[in-house]
């Protein structure tokens, strides 16, 4: 069965879109609670380095660990919840995003800093108002790539029987049938492509004075 | 449908889509953490493990349930027995299709018991306090072991015994918790004395294990008795003369106040309908024909008179 | 028994280091996998980034494929390739080449244009051809970059590489498929420090090789006894959307 068969995607509809629901709340939940652990963190990071370099070493082995064991590991714990899903996730969106929150820290140059100084600024009046949108574009680069790695990482639940698009592929996989494969590739990759079209409209908006930062 | 109609549709239906996606997650409830929502008793959570015969099981249960008047929640397509049976313990789960050895391996593995009566029984009597199950199918979905026929035809293989002194530099295929199991290679080793060069860890079943029969990866299989590839594909399923694989009815797993009487006899009317050849029917229209589950069930249950 | 002296229990007992299924097999299976895709992404990205990021040209074409690539489920790809293909070491060599092209292509391409200008103009203006500028000044200014690239698609292609499993195949990721089935949480946990150990073990050894490897004009330390400069700043925004990158399974 290796042609498309649209019949099954017209009759098909509505569970389709059910899981296409599920995977974006499998995809946004985890990244915006991300964003929430990774600025803080982040921020931390910048400031006091003994807390970056061992931060740092735990993303990377928390990046290291295969996904699909990471939610096998969660399934005692949560069940087959969301939650199983949503906490890895949050953790590798996390240690993607940490990099970058403290790179974007560290490139604000030091002339804007201690003008900002000059102008009485205090520190977390100019951690709010000058750095962090200084810093924003680096945030949101990462983010983005972030958000397109997730996007594609919430299939993999599906192995435990997590409804999201990859309940598609195990489904294409047990009938050798390869139209529901093919349809929860193209929405994966829809769904990759408008979330980060959002996420520059996004900083295009948050950061009017960059011109075209997003790429 | 002319083309651009087509077209048309896809393009609206890829922009309809992230929105209404998004619509319906957001209102869509936890899929494993509702219970019996509405209350009165009538609504009922169907399961089912995630492949194909179980899910065309579980929505041949639902369809049934329903056409009697009873709200039905599907839960189908929900990974291993490990995540659906603490779920049907704590009644999130109503009813989900099983078979009975395999059920009873994982809730008392040290329990030995042959027969398709005796295992009911020790089943039943195994199983926690507010789960049970019904009477069991004559259908039955049993382990097979397959070599492909020109394999089997030219070393004369009938029966696993016949393995012995032949298949020491074969492969053999099967999933991974099978390999150790005392009804499962391990037991057909020690019960036949063969013994393969190496057992090769595939899938259950599936496409896959399948696949390398196919390329001639791996020399014999362990299967689904109901695959209904053993037919297309020309495999022959081997003798099992002592049993060692037993013998596996389908039958329900239900969480006991979850289903009244009327649903209870709704369920056993499809166990009693239900036969091995129409399961691998059922399993073909599934996984080769590519139909609809809820076709196939439909039309079962119509042919059945149960609609 | 905690699953914590389970793990424990399973690292010592001499039965998981022996045999098809032991440690050292299933070790020497992974790390072949990842490191043909790995050898392959190289060859397909780093002459393709190299060139155009010399050219300055296509980075259209570059990042809109990397991003494109990078968006398509590696899962998803998987299950595909076995339905086209059938089983065997083609589905996951392929889905581990397209999960490693992105990273190594994009910091490829960004850092062999990123070179500060002065430096392309003044071996020009000793008289370097542009194939000369690009192998001897471009090439060595951008490894640090290069090799950052490279680091993160190992890293990735190992954690990966697990997928193979999967489809029927070894490496490491046959511990964690088989204690998923098995319901052995302990050996899951064992497969998963395996692999995770591999993956940072892999990641230091790259760091290590590009120290070792990075002309010593262009490592820091040398650049710090050059009296500070007033350097035109790198492009910031590119420099730092090619070193992150994804994690694809």
């Amino acid at each position: 069965m290796l042609e498309f068969d649209w019949e099954w995607v017209e009759r098909n509809t509505s569970m389709i879109l059910n899981l296409l629901g599920e995977h974006l709340l499998l995809s946004y939940i985890p990244t915006a609670l991300a964003l929430i652990v990774a600025l803080p963190l982040g921020i931390l990071c910048a400031r006091l380095h003994w807390v970056y370099i061992p931060t740092l070493a735990v993303s990377t082995i928390i990046f290291a660990i295969p996904s699909i064991a990471l939610f096998t590991l969660m399934l005692p714990l949560t069940g087959l919840t969301r939650t199983t899903a949503i906490v890895p996730l949050m953790l590798y969106t996390v240690s993607m995003l940490i990099r970058n929150v403290v790179d974007g820290l560290h490139n604000v140059d030091g002339t804007v800093r201690q003008a900002a100084e000059a102008l009485g600024y205090r520190p977390v009046h100019r951690l709010l108002t000058v750095e962090l949108p200084i810093a924003l574009p680096v945030v949101m680069s990462g983010l983005r790539v972030a958000m397109v790695a997730t996007i594609g990482a919430v299939a993999v639940t599906s192995i435990l029987g997590l409804p999201s698009l990859g309940s598609l592929f195990i489904d294409g996989t047990q009938r050798f049938f390869l139209t529901p494969i093919v349809v929860g590739i193209i929405l994966t990759i829809a769904v990759a492509v408008i979330s980060d079209l959002l996420l520059i409209a996004l900083q295009r908006i948050a950061t009017p004075w960059t011109k075209g930062a997003a790429k | 449908m002319p083309t651009i109609t087509r077209t048309r549709n896809v393009a609206v239906f890829s922009a309809a889509a992230l929105a209404i996606g998004t619509l319906a997650g957001c209102s869509a409830s936890d899929p494993l953490a509702t219970g019996n929502e509405a209350g009165d008793g009538t609504a009922i959570t169907v399961a089912s493990a995630n492949f194909p015969e179980n899910v065309i099981l579980g929505e041949i249960y639902a369809q049934a349930l329903e056409a009697s008047g009873f709200d039905v929640d599907r839960k189908l397509n929900i990974g291993a027995r490990e995540v659906y049976f603490s779920q049907i313990e704590n009644c999130e789960l109503s009813v989900v299709p099983e078979y009975n050895q395999a059920l009873l391996a994982f809730i008392a593995p040290d329990v030995a018991a042959a027969g398709t009566a005796a295992i009911d029984q020790a089943l039943s009597a195994a199983l926690p306090d507010g789960v049970g199950v019904l009477s069991s199918s004559s259908a039955e979905d049993n382990n097979a072991v397959v070599v492909p026929e020109q394999l089997a035809e030219e070393y004369g293989i009938s029966s696993v015994a016949d393995f012995a002194g032949i298949s020491h530099e074969w492969v053999f295929g099967g999933p991974p918790e099978w390999k150790e199991r005392g009804d499962g290679f391990l037991g057909l080793t020690e019960a036949y004395g063969f013994e393969f060069a190496e057992y090769r860890v595939l899938d259950y079943s599936g496409p896959i294990t399948l696949s390398a029969l196919d390329k001639g990866d791996i020399q014999a299989a362990l299967l689904f008795s109901t695959t209904p590839q053993i037919a297309t594909n020309n495999l022959r399923v081997l003798e099992d003369p002592e049993l060692v694989m037993g013998v596996n009815n389908v039958i329900p797993l239900y969480c006991e106040s979850a289903l009244d009487d009327e649903a209870i006899s709704v369920l056993e009317s499809i166990s009693q309908a239900l036969t091995t050849d129409g399961l691998t029917d059922l399993n073909a229209a599934y996984s080769i024909d590519k139909q609809d589950a809820d076709r196939v069930a439909r039309d079962w249950l119509t042919a059945e008179g149960l609609l | 028994m905690s699953v914590f002296e389970q793990v424990v229990a399973w690292f010592s007992d001499p039965a998981n280091w022996q045999g098809p299924a032991g440690v050292p097999t299933r070790l020497g299976e992974h790390l072949a996998y990842s490191v043909l895709a790995m050898l392959i992404a190289s060859a397909i990205a780093l002459p393709i980034g190299a060139v155009l990021g010399h050219l300055n040209r296509g980075e259209v074409f570059v990042l809109g494929l990397a991003n494109t690539v990078r968006a398509l489920p590696t899962f998803g790809l998987l299950t595909l390739l076995v339905i086209a293909t059938g089983t065997g070491i083609l589905p996951p060599l392929v889905a581990l080449i397209i999960l490693a092209v992105p990273p190594i292509l994009v910091n490829t391409f960004e850092g062999m244009r990123g070179v500060n200008p002065t430096v392309t103009d003044a071996a020009r203006g000793i008289g370097l051809t542009s194939s000369q500028v690009l192998l001897k000044v471009r090439l060595p200014s951008s490894t640090p970059l290069i090799m950052l690239g490279v680091r993160l698609a190992t890293i990735q292609v190992i954690s990966t590489a697990t997928i193979a499993a999967y489809v029927g195949l070894g490496g490491l990721g046959r511990y964690v498929f088989d204690g998923l089935a098995r319901r052995q949480l302990d050996v899951v946990i064992s497969g998963s420090i395996l692999v995770a150990v591999l993956a940072v073990t892999a990641e230091t050894a790259l760091i290590l090789i590009t120290r070792l490897c990075t002309s010593p004009g262009v490592t820091r330390r040398s650049a710090r006894r050059v009296p500070p400069r007033s350097h035109p700043r790198k492009p910031q925004q590119s420099a730092t959307s090619a070193r992150i990158t994804s994690k694809g399974n």
